[in-house]
């Protein structure tokens, strides 16, 4: 247990290394930090000394040695365009993004299981058909076209959901959340539908697959003819052997969810991190899009880094390794 | 179960006259074009997608107006509706008019032909870098495939629009401002291409560790056959299936890549929209009820995506003889 977890988490570092190269790259040589920071009309030799005491000219291994130190603090320097510090910049605009993510994997996750399911158990329906169909429609749209259609039918045509921003927002302390005021949570709703379809249909078509495999297997004929309810036999045998892979899935899904949200944000003005990297990008922020790349690949290993060890924990064939085990 | 069946002969009848010969007939009697001939919504989306790549190249000869050449229009026609005269020119608007008095059906000729190019264009270098990366890496084997697979590994992890516009800001950053607007669109391709070649690669490389060992490949090593000609004379053709499979929905996902992109604002320069561009501007005007100038473009959009995406899920199953 304690080598697969310490070869994963090496594994981890090892990633996370390669992106803050990248990272600090892009952060070093695209455009000059100098020019960037004073601007052209400072004389050449005020430049030199500058460039010199923020330590430019040093050997560029000792660099990424200090982009490295400094990120582990979590110092990203400052966004040339609002001139704040990258690192508060993202922590305020984070919460917005996370609880747009989480609700849209929720969403995702009931209505992808309750469809999944209903589609497997009746795979002749009519209706099956259409909602087959419909998620092959679904996962061609781009997502910006869901949500300008969305945003067309209930906030323009029927006027009932508004259109654009978090609605009214509550802090507590520094967490600044929409979920407390009506307007906040009516907000909420079009966005996270809009983030939502593309994990939706994937997590249906996961527990459809799931379902029927399992619905053919020996257990669940012994289970039917034990005389069991098909509502016992469906959801707690069948359903409940389905669910790991659904949970890993949907884990493994949140970082794209929070990468996603960049289109979802655009479109609905959401005030988030994804917001925050397409202003940065437009205008060549690069403190902000080092910071950004440093910040997705960081949620991404954690959550993979979880998952893999809650399978570890939870699946005992996996534990192929030690032989023994423990 | 079948084999246990014995049918009876049929009787006696004359042989089947010799069937011409000749590349079309043989392409007629394969199984592909079996598959395409009795699935309606691919030879539906066959037609939907050669019909909009057909308008899209022949548009400078067939729109009904050149949305670009400031003499041709009228700004005094703008926000006309569809299927209606300008109020002030002869122009007539199927499609309505735009908020520059462009004419819609015209600017979503000329766009689909830019997200097209984008679209293909991308593709192909997507292609070509991850099968050379994935032939390299399956032959090799060994410390070049671990750095080539780990790096697509961790590239696949993120979703590709992400990678698309880090490298879009990177190159921004490096492009001098006075060229940024002529380069912009081979930015782009490099974008959306670098963000998708990892797909390829991983099949590509799957596909060249099988084929490695076979006799074929074999044999050509033993006559002293050069490795590079092994890869490209005798390991890729037969490597090729998948990767047209990944290349038909790689160019689904790339023409929507590049109309997020230019909907996000940062793909295509304004003076050469693509159909992204457009439905961004489009978007302005939906509040205040000028549905047209969103709609069309839109809706061209889905169709190329589906139909194409639509071909490529045909050609996976249709190439997979598991499924047969």
């Amino acid at each position: 247990m304690l080598a697969f977890i310490i070869r994963r988490l090496a594994q981890s570092v090892l990633v996370m290394l390669f992106v803050a190269l990248i990272a600090f790259v892009i952060f070093r040589y695209v455009g000059d930090p100098i020019t960037s920071m004073v601007g052209v009309e400072t004389r050449l030799e005020d430049q030199e000394i500058m460039r010199d005491r923020l330590g430019l000219n040093d050997p560029v291994v000792v660099q990424f040695a200090r982009f490295i130190g400094n990120a582990l603090q979590g110092e990203f320097g400052i966004s040339y365009r609002l001139q704040q510090p990258v690192t508060e910049l993202i922590l305020s605009r984070l919460p917005a993004t996370l609880e747009l993510a989480v609700a849209s994997a929720l969403i995702a996750l009931v209505f992808g299981v309750v469809l999944g399911v209903f589609t497997a158990l009746r795979p002749k329906s009519f209706l099956t058909a259409g909602i087959m169909a419909a998620s092959l429609v679904g996962v061609s749209l781009p997502t910006f076209l869901i949500g300008i259609g969305l945003i067309y039918v209930f906030a323009v045509e029927l006027g009932w959901l508004p259109s654009f921003g978090r609605g009214e927002v509550v802090d507590l302390g520094w967490w600044r959340t929409g979920l407390l005021t009506e307007s906040g949570l009516k907000s909420l709703i079009l966005p996270a539908i809009t983030l939502s379809l593309f994990q939706l249909t994937l997590i249906m078509r996961l527990v459809r697959a799931e379902m029927l495999e399992v619905l053919r297997t020996e257990y669940i004929r012994f289970a039917r003819a034990r005389g069991l309810s098909q509502r016992a036999i469906n959801f707690g045998h069948a359903l409940k052997n389905t669910m790991v892979p659904v949970i890993t899935i949907t884990g493994l899904q949140l970082g794209s969810v929070i990468a996603f949200a960049i289109v979802t944000e655009t479109v609905f003005q959401w005030p988030g991190v994804g917001s925050l990297f397409i202003t940065s990008v437009q205008v060549v922020d690069v403190p902000v899009m080092a910071a950004y790349l440093m910040f997705i690949a960081l949620v991404f290993v954690l959550i993979n880094l979880i998952v893999d060890i809650l399978y570890y924990v939870v699946d005992p064939r996996l534990r192929v390794d030690g032989g023994a085990g423990n | 179960m079948s084999m246990t069946e014995t049918t009876p002969p049929p009787p006696a009848t004359p042989p089947a006259p010799p069937r011409p010969e000749g590349p079309l007939r043989r392409f007629l009697d394969s199984d592909i074009f079996y598959s395409w001939k009795r699935s309606p919504v691919t030879i539906l989306a066959t037609v939907t997608a050669l019909t909009l790549i057909l308008i899209a190249v022949l548009a400078p000869w067939i729109a009904p107006y050149d949305p670009f050449n400031p003499a041709s229009l009228n700004l005094m026609d703008g926000f006309t509706p569809p299927a209606s005269q300008g109020p002030f020119s002869d122009n007539w608007f199927l499609m309505g008019a735009d908020n520059q008095g462009r004419d819609v059906l015209s600017t979503i000729m000329y766009g689909s032909r830019v997200s097209l190019f984008v679209g293909f264009m991308a593709t192909l270098f997507a292609m070509t870098m991850g099968v050379g990366l994935g032939l390299t890496a399956g032959y090799n084997g060994g410390m070049i495939d671990a750095i080539i697979m780990r790096i697509a590994d961790i590239q696949l992890s993120f979703p590709a629009i992400l990678i698309a516009l880090l490298i879009f800001g990177v190159a921004r950053g490096l492009i001098p401002a006075n060229q940024q607007e002529s380069m912009a669109i081979w930015v782009l391709i490099l974008a959306i291409g670098l963000s998708n070649w990892a797909q390829f690669a991983r099949t590509v490389r799957g596909a060249t560790m099988v084929e490695r060992e076979k006799d074929y490949v074999s044999a050509a090593r033993i006559m002293g056959v050069h490795p590079v000609l092994i890869l490209l004379r005798h390991i890729l053709p037969n490597v090729l299936g998948p990767v047209l499979v990944i290349g038909t929905i790689g160019l689904a996902l790339a023409i929507i890549e590049e109309a997020t992109l230019s909907f996000l604002g940062v793909g295509v320069p304004p003076t050469q929209p693509s159909l992204g561009t457009l439905i961004r501007i489009g978007q302005q005007y939906l509040f205040s009820g000028e549905w047209w100038i969103l709609f069309f473009p839109a809706v061209t959009l889905i169709l190329l995506a589906l139909s194409v995406n639509l071909l490529g899920d045909w050609l996976r199953d249709a190439l997979n003889p598991k499924l047969r």
